[in-house]
C-alpha cells in the first residue's frame, strides 16, 4: 500500500535568465499584469486620509497667493522665456506647478511607501499573491502619478481662473505634470528602498527642498553666477520648471523636447532601480 | 553600638519612595534623558532645523532678493538682511512645531518613555515642564548656528540679533506650549499634525509678515496675522535686529506671546496629568 506524501513538493527553483537585455531587466515572475489592484488598495485605504491628500493642494496655492500676489507688487514686471513682459505671479505660478508635481509624488513615493515597506509589511503580503515586485513598483508609482496630476489639475484651475495662463499650450501642462511627477515617483521609490530608518527622510527633505527653492522657481536663472547656472540646470526640477513655463507662457519649441527626454530618461532609471531593489529586499 | 546601625540605614532608601527632590531638580532631570537621547541622534536634526532655515535664507533673501530693491517696504535695507531676523524666528517656529508634535506623541505612544519616567518619583507636570525646557533649548542651539551661518552671508545687521533670538525662542515657545498640550491629547496616529503644519504653520510663515510687511496684504486679511505668533516675533525680532523697538507694541507683542506660552504651559501640564495619572 503506497502511501502519499504528506510534504507538498518543493518547487524547483525558477531557472537563471540569460536570455537578451530586456529578460535581463525584467525577468518573467516580477510582473503578473495586476498592479491595478494595488492602485485600488490604495484608493480604499486613501479615504480614510482625505484631509491629508486634500491638503497637498493647498500648499502652492498659498505660495501663490503670498509671494505671487502681495510680494510681486515689490518686484515689478520679469521677462518671460519668450522675452515679453511678465507679472511675477505668472512667472511663479508654473515654477510651482512644476514643485507641486514634484512634492506630491516624492512625498507619497517616499514617507508611505517606507511605511508600507517596513512597518505595515503591505507588499510581503501582496507578493503572497501572484503580484510580482514590478506590479508592486508600477502600482505605488501610478498612485502617486494620480495625486500629482489632480494636484496639477486643480493648481492648473486656480492659474487659468487668476488669468495667469496666457496660452492654449497650458492644455499640455498637465500631461507635462504627470510625466514629472512620474519620473519623481520613480526615483523617489527608488530611493526609498535605500532608507534604512525614520531619521534618514532628513535626506529626502535635504533634496527636495532645496531643489524646489532653487530650480528658478522664484527668481530667475540669470540672477546665479554662471558656474552656479550650470549647476541649477543639471538639477531634474529645473527642467520642470522650464517645460511648465515655456508651455504657460506659450513660449513652445522643440528645445521643450529636450526637458521631456530627461524625465522619460530618469522615470526609465528610476523604474528599474526600484523593480530590483524590491525582488531583493522581499525576494530574497 | 546600636546609633550606629541606624546611621547607616540607606538613605536612598528614603530617596526612591515619595516626591524625592524639588520641582526643578526633577525637571532637570527629564531634560538630561532628552538630552541623552539627542546626543546619539543630534545629526539628523541639524538638517531640519539649521540647514533648511539656512537656505530658505539664501534662496529667499539672496536669488528672490536680487528681485527687490531696497525700498520702504525693507525699512531702506537689503533684502536679505531684511529677511535674516524673521528668518530666525520663522526657523525657530517651525523647529518648535516639529518638536512638539510626533515626539511628544512618541513620548505617550510609541517609544512610551513617559509612562517610563511616570512610574518614577517624577510627577507628569514635571514632565511636561521637562519636555517643555527641552524645546526651548533646542530652539537656543539651532538659532546660535543659524546666527553663526546667517553673520557669515553677510546678513546680520550688528548685535541686537542677539535680542532677536531671544524673542525668536519665545515665539517658538509660544507656539510650542499650546501644540505639546494638543500633542498630548491625541489618540491617533499624529494625522492631525500634517492640518498644522500645512493650515497654521505654513501660512503663518507666508502671510505673516516674514517676507514683506503685512500692510502689503488685502486690508481683510491683515486681521489673520494679528493672532498668529510668528507676526509678533517677527516684529520683536526686526525691532531688535534694527535697532527700532517702541516700548508700547514691544510691550503688546511680548504680553501676548508671553501669555500663549504660560497657557499652554499649563494646559500641557494638565493634559499630561489626565494621560499617565487619572
Amino acid at each position: 500500500m503506497s502511501v502519499e506524501p504528506t510534504t507538498i513538493e518543493q518547487s524547483a527553483p525558477p531557472p537563471r535568465h540569460v536570455a537578451g537585455p530586456l529578460l535581463r531587466i525584467f525577468p518573467p515572475g516580477l510582473y503578473a499584469g495586476r498592479a491595478s489592484r494595488l492602485v485600488e488598495r490604495s484608493m480604499l485605504a486613501g479615504r480614510g486620509a482625505w484631509l491629508a491628500i486634500l491638503s497637498g493642494f493647498f500648499e502652492p496655492l498659498f505660495y501663490l497667493l503670498s509671494l505671487g500676489v502681495a510680494f510681486g507688487g515689490m518686484v515689478g514686471q520679469l521677462s518671460a522665456p519668450g522675452g515679453a513682459p511678465i507679472d511675477y505671479a505668472a512667472f511663479i505660478a508654473p515654477g510651482l506647478l512644476a514643485v507641486s508635481a514634484m512634492n506630491g509624488a516624492v512625498y507619497d513615493a517616499t514617507f508611505n511607501i517606507f511605511f508600507k515597506l517596513k512597518h505595515a509589511k503591505l507588499y510581503d503580503a501582496v507578493l503572497a499573491t501572484p503580484m510580482g515586485p514590478l506590479d508592486v513598483a508600477i502600482a505605488e508609482i501610478t498612485w502617486a502619478v494620480l495625486r500629482g496630476g489632480v494636484y496639477s489639475a486643480g493648481f492648473l484651475c486656480v492659474m487659468l481662473g487668476m488669468g495667469l495662463i496666457t496660452s492654449p499650450w497650458a492644455l499640455l501642462a498637465l500631461p507635462a505634470a504627470v510625466l514629472v511627477s512620474f519620473a519623481f515617483a520613480a526615483v523617489g521609490m527608488a530611493a526609498t528602498t535605500f532608507i534604512r530608518s525614520t531619521q534618514d527622510f532628513d535626506f529626502v527633505q535635504l533634496a527636495i527642498l532645496p531643489m524646489a527653492l532653487f530650480s528658478t522657481t522664484f527668481f530667475p536663472l540669470e540672477v546665479y553666477p554662471r558656474a552656479a547656472q550650470l549647476l541649477v540646470q543639471c538639477l531634474p526640477l529645473f527642467h520642470g520648471v522650464e517645460l511648465m513655463r515655456g508651455l504657460s507662457t506659450g513660449a513652445v519649441s522643440w528645445g521643450l523636447l529636450g526637458h521631456v527626454g530627461y524625465f522619460v530618461v530618469m522615470a526609465g532609471i528610476g523604474v528599474v532601480i526600484a523593480t530590483r531593489r524590491l525582488e531583493r529586499l522581499l525576494l530574497k | 553600638m546600636t546609633t550606629r546601625t541606624s546611621d547607616a540605614a540607606p538613605p536612598t532608601a528614603r530617596a526612591s519612595t515619595g516626591r524625592a527632590s524639588g520641582f526643578v531638580p526633577s525637571v532637570l532631570l527629564v531634560l538630561e534623558g532628552q538630552w541623552i537621547w539627542y546626543r546619539l541622534n543630534w545629526r539628523a536634526t541639524l538638517i531640519s532645523s539649521v540647514l533648511l532655515p539656512v537656505l530658505f535664507l539664501v534662496a529667499m533673501g539672496m536669488g528672490m532678493g536680487a528681485l527687490v530693491e531696497p525700498s520702504e517696504a525693507t525699512r531702506g535695507l537689503d533684502y536679505l538682511v531684511y529677511l535674516a531676523p524673521a528668518m530666525l524666528v520663522v526657523g525657530a517656529v517651525q523647529t518648535a512645531a516639529g518638536e512638539a508634535t510626533y515626539p511628544v506623541l512618541s513620548g505617550f505612544k510609541w517609544q512610551k518613555n513617559f509612562w517610563a519616567v511616570t512610574a518614577t518619583p517624577i510627577s507628569p507636570e514635571q514632565i511636561a515642564c521637562g519636555k517643555l525646557l527641552w524645546i526651548m533649548l533646542r530652539l537656543t542651539f539651532s538659532g546660535v548656528a543659524f546666527l553663526a551661518v546667517a553673520a557669515l552671508l553677510g546678513a546680520v545687521a550688528g548685535v541686537g540679533v542677539l535680542l532677536s533670538l531671544v524673542f525668536a525662542v519665545l515665539t517658538g515657545m509660544a507656539l510650542a506650549a499650546p501644540v505639546v498640550a494638543v500633542a498630548a491629547r491625541m489618540q491617533g496616529e499624529g494625522d492631525g499634525f500634517n492640518a498644522l503644519f500645512r493650515f497654521i504653520v505654513l501660512p503663518m510663515m507666508l502671510f505673516a509678515g516674514t517676507f514683506y510687511p503685512i500692510s502689503r496684504l488685502p486690508e481683510p486679511l491683515q486681521p489673520i496675522a494679528w493672532v498668529a505668533p510668528l507676526w509678533h516675533g517677527t516684529e520683536l525680532a526686526r525691532g531688535a535686529a534694527f535697532g527700532t523697538l517702541a516700548p508700547l507694541p514691544t510691550l503688546g507683542h511680548l504680553t501676548y506671546l508671553i501669555g500663549l506660552f504660560l497657557v499652554g504651559t499649563v494646559l500641557s501640564c494638565r493634559m499630561f496629568r489626565k494621560r499617565l495619572v487619572v
